[in-house]
């Protein structure tokens, strides 16, 4: 064969399959992410860890402030991360609200907040919380991998992070927390 | 969401890529959220480091071209940290502790993500081959 | 009334790219010879309808139509005419309906000029494009009628956003859209081709105008889309690797691959089977990036732009498009023949070297890009960007632009290097100079910071080489064409140039000042001489007024803004640029911090101006190259037609 003659050679019957096997696979991998949509939230990394060290100074005159030592004492606790500049904290406030009057210990975390407008919002939406630490440069919220607000967090009794809730809590949530506090508590 | 396509998909339905001032707090930001560090060679590091972590509020950003506040303190913490002398890698690998591989945009090599490094030798082994092919033969004449 | 006849219009388009299909498809298999004469006709016909819908809903904008759906929900009756108009194709339906209008005349253009190829493989072209054309009609009339009526009509339109009323963002989208429909004629020549078996050079020469024209535009795309990235996000960036920017990236990668493949088959009968691989490839890409920027499939894009159902309409025609094209690649791709022969150290072979590698960077780019997608699978979350893709699209992109040197200077067919390596003596000169100008002021920051070095001295090398064709030649007399090559070739060295030195180079500097404070950053001294709020018709704005000067020499003022918009609320950051020759200022206002100080950050970003000139350089080599060839094709066929008048005289 010289370089001046025509080509007769043919491309291997594998080589020229193999762009549809590619589109194949590029089609069977979106219709699957189509099918599946994956959520958007970011989970926590630290599910089944202990909470990092913190103290956090009160967000609130009339509440102590929150360290983690306050939620290592043999009690399950529900950890929620709020503020007060985040409209669907404000939601989920009756659902905390339940929580609570069912005996559960909700501890609080305000994410660059300022007393005042913490103050206000606990006043407008109820105040559920037995201890608010001011997290003000998110130093915990990034420790414990929460990437907004509002987030809830399931602590157990040996301050072991057991259940991340993203988003806020709907009625609907209640009984998946309610178990998880129970799973907490054994 | 930067660039180009963006526009298009900009044009084609409301964006809510500007947050809403309702949503946003008001609190001064974070110490280092806004400053560099003294030390131009440390800047660097926490800068270098900064480019390669995801600002988790959004989605496609990374914390160094952020606004949001959260990448604010995420750049408040990265600075603080290797002003403290902590090594860039140990940071980063504190915040995959945290938030699995998403929050850093420079893969590791690991169960989930070898066909990142495979796919390109592959495509190299792939791209030699055809052109030893197409050249082989021609070569010659 | 309008868009009742807009609305008629359509269907008829769509009726007659139906037609189209079964005439072509019909004669094409010889049983209905006598339908042959109408596939033209009818392509013509159906680009005017088209065009007609496409006016009507124009028309129905810019007088504020308010009985129509897509105006009351995009439009405002206070807009300026042209974002009215704008606003036309500025939401899903209209821009499917611009894009069905230029796809139709397309290839009304096609059927009317196109007379080089053989009848045969002009039908199944024309064929493929209303196959084409037929999905988008089904699409609009099924799914997202434009001329949607609205029972009672709106008092008053949705469609104010400010944010949306700039001049760029009203003309990128068609910008766009004319590359990828580029593409899809060249989708439609590639299939014409496959299904009549021929592939050779009269369908390079058909494709080739078709393919230059969409690289033009894909080009000044991303182009644009980069500069305006980086003056408006506030942050200085020109490219962050996001999907939807890589969604631009791969028709772009394709069509430049293809533009030269293209050439290699129009001039030497070569390559014909991988020329019309990338016809169906380039036009993939762009249905890919349509489909993934729509549907929002992946994560990191734009949750806002979720629409399901059109990006599972997209996905379907994706599937019959580029499924159905490879389909039968895979069944006639054997049994058409590579064409002629050519050694390594060739034209073509350097030609061919670099189209492998601007595949292999477009697969790095769709891959990284999908890989999210992949993990998902499994329940995992991992994140692709810049640091992954800067050095493994570095292993593909230095050997090409080593070879991008040589290959011009490399006769066609058989050549040695060491004819012309007394030429390289110069380009290999300056990079060694470069090298060792980089090595004397930089210090090494690892393999990623390594990467803009090796970009300066690429460049350095490259500007001079792709200068290198034009030696020994009487320039007065070098064709178009050759000036186009050079020009864009020498446009990538000096991108280049602007990003590696950018990259490098830059010097950023973040300052809470107060007013009266100057502070500096690189050869800059920047004084806040005051904050003054500055009203705006629709926004208030907090204004700094900074001075700045270069070295201590004359002082310029700079402006940046951050502007709170009411409705919706929303705050928008202006940056400010002063730009000068070897580079620009950036200068964004941030927020007011406790004690009276003003958040300011600034950058010295050295030579940045050259990367979109570069852009804009590479797309006027393009255009120069077009020009040198459509002249040339209207001289042959004016030629050609004088011969014919001339034999027709004679046979009277």
């Amino acid at each position: 064969m010289s370089t001046q003659g025509e080509g007769r050679q043919k491309i291997s019957p594998m080589a020229v399959w193999l762009p549809l096997f590619l589109f194949g696979v590029f089609f069977a991998l979106v219709i699957y992410g189509l099918a599946s949509p994956a959520s958007r939230d970011v989970e926590s990394a630290m599910i089944g860890k202990p909470l990092p060290e913190f103290a956090l100074r009160p967000a609130i005159a009339d509440r102590p402030g929150l360290s983690s030592s306050d939620l290592s004492i043999g009690e399950p606790r529900l950890l929620n991360i709020f503020a007060s500049w985040c409209i669907p904290c404000a939601i989920e406030a009756p659902q905390l609200e339940t929580l609570n009057a069912q005996g559960i210990e909700v501890v609080g975390i305000a994410i660059r907040d300022r007393p005042d407008d913490v103050a206000a919002f606990l006043a407008r939406n109820g105040n559920p919380f037995s201890r608010i630490g001011a997290d003000d440069v998110s130093a915990v919220q990034l420790g414990i991998g929460s990437s907004g607000v509002p987030e809830t967090f399931v602590i157990d009794g040996n301050g072991i992070i057991l259940y991340q809730h993203i988003g806020v809590i709907r009625r609907e949530d209640l009984p998946l927390i309610m178990d998880k506090l129970a799973e907490a508590a054994r | 969401m930067r660039g180009l396509l963006f526009l298009l998909v900009l044009a084609l339905c409301t964006p809510v890529v500007w947050a809403p001032l309702a949503a946003q707090d008001t609190l001064p930001p974070a110490p280092y959220a806004y400053e560099q560090l003294e030390d131009p060679a440390l800047e660097a590091r926490a800068q270098a480091l900064m480019e390669t972590l995801r600002c988790l509020k959004c989605q496609s950003q990374s914390i160094a071209d952020s606004d949001a506040p959260m990448a604010g303190d995420m750049r408040s913490q990265v600075r603080k940290r290797i002003a403290a002398g902590e090594e860039p890698e140990a940071i980063r690998k504190w915040l995959i502790e945290r938030y699995g591989d998403y929050v850093s945009y420079t893969p590791r090599f690991t169960a989930l993500t070898w066909p990142l490094f495979l796919v390109p030798m592959l495509i190299v082994a792939l791209a030699a081959l055809l052109l030893r092919r197409r050249f082989r033969r021609g070569g010659e004449g | 009334m309008i868009a009742e006849i807009g609305l008629a219009a359509l269907w008829l388009a769509a009726a007659l790219a139906a037609l189209q299909l079964i005439a072509g498809s019909l004669s094409l298999t010889g049983k209905a010879e006598s339908l042959t004469g109408t596939v033209r006709p009818v392509a013509i016909v159906q680009g005017a309808l088209a065009l007609l819908a496409f006016a009507a809903l124009i028309a129905l904008f810019a007088r504020t139509d308010l009985s129509v759906k897509l105006v009351a929900m995009n439009s405002h009756s206070a807009k300026p005419l042209i974002f009215k108009i704008a606003a036309a194709w500025g939401n899903h339906e209209g821009s499917m309906l611009l894009w069905v209008t230029v796809m139709g005349l397309a290839g009304a253009f096609v059927a009317q000029f196109e007379r080089r190829l053989p009848e045969k493989t002009m039908l199944a072209t024309l064929a493929g494009q209303a196959f084409v054309s037929l999905g988008f009609y089904a699409f609009l009339l099924i799914s997202s009628n434009p001329f949607e009526r609205l029972n009672p009509p709106a008092g008053e339109g949705n469609g104010l956003n400010p944010l949306l009323q700039d001049i760029g963002l009203a003309f990128h989208p068609p910008t766009l859209y004319l590359g990828y429909v580029g593409l899809s004629v060249a989708f439609s020549f590639a299939i014409g081709a496959l299904l009549t078996r021929q592939v050779g050079p009269a369908f390079a020469k058909a494709m080739r105008p078709w393919v230059l024209g969409a690289w033009i535009f894909l080009t000044l795309g991303i182009t644009a889309g980069s500069y305006w990235a980086y003056y408006e996000l506030g942050w200085g960036g020109w490219w962050f690797w996001d999907p939807v920017e890589n969604a631009s990236l791969m028709p772009w990668l394709a069509a430049t691959a293809l533009l030269h493949s293209v050439s290699v088959l129009a001039s030497r009968d070569a390559l014909r089977i991988w020329t019309v691989m990338l016809g169906v490839v380039a036009f993939s890409m762009s249905m890919v990036g349509t489909f993934l920027v729509r549907s929002g499939i992946l994560t990191s894009v734009h949750a806002f732009a979720v629409d399901p159902e059109r990006g599972s309409f997209i996905l379907v025609l994706l599937a019959i498009y580029i499924g159905g094209a490879l389909t039968l690649f895979g069944l006639r791709a054997a049994t058409v023949s590579e064409g002629k022969q050519f050694a390594l150290v060739s034209r073509e072979g350097a030609l061919v070297f670099n189209n492998v590698m601007l595949t292999a960077i477009l697969g790095i780019v769709l891959f990284g890009t999908l890989y999210p997608l992949v993990t998902e699978v499994f329940d995992t979350k991992v994140s692709v960007g810049p640091p992954y893709f800067n050095p493994v699209g570095a292993v593909f992109f230095v050997p090409m632009v080593l070879i991008l040197m040589v290959g011009p200077l490399l006769r066609w067919r058989k050549d040695s290097f060491a004819r012309i390596a007394k030429v390289l003596i110069l380009p290999v000169i300056l990079m060694l100079g470069a090298v060792a100008v980089v090595l004397g002021i930089a210090e090494y920051r690892g393999i990623d910071g390594a990467l803009p070095f090796v970009g300066i001295v690429l460049a350095a090398g490259l500007a001079i080489a792709s200068l290198l064709p034009l030696r020994e030649r009487n320039l007065l007399r070098t064709p178009l064409t050759t000036w186009g090559m050079v020009l864009a070739h020498l446009g990538v060295a000096v991108a280049l140039f602007g990003m590696a030195v950018e990259s490098a180079y830059k010097v950023e500097k973040l300052v809470a000042a107060r007013v009266g404070e100057t502070t500096s950053v690189g050869p800059w001294k920047v004084e806040l001489r005051g904050i003054e709020p500055v009203p705006g018709p629709n926004w208030t704005a907090i204004e700094a007024d900074l001075l700045a000067s270069y070295k201590g020499g004359a002082t310029s003022a700079v402006k940046p803004q951050s502007r709170s918009f009411w409705t919706p609320p929303q705050m928008t950051t202006e940056s400010a640029l002063l730009t000068r020759w070897n580079g620009q200022l950036y200068a964004v206002i941030g927020d007011e911090a406790q004690d009276g100080r003003w958040q300011l950050r600034l950058w010295w970003k050295p030579f940045v101006t050259l990367i979109w000139f570069g852009g804009i350089m590479i797309a006027l080599g393009g255009l120069l190259s077009l020009i040198g060839r459509v002249a040339a094709d209207i001289r042959r066929g004016v030629a050609r037609g004088r011969i014919a008048d001339r034999h027709e005289s004679r046979a009277q």
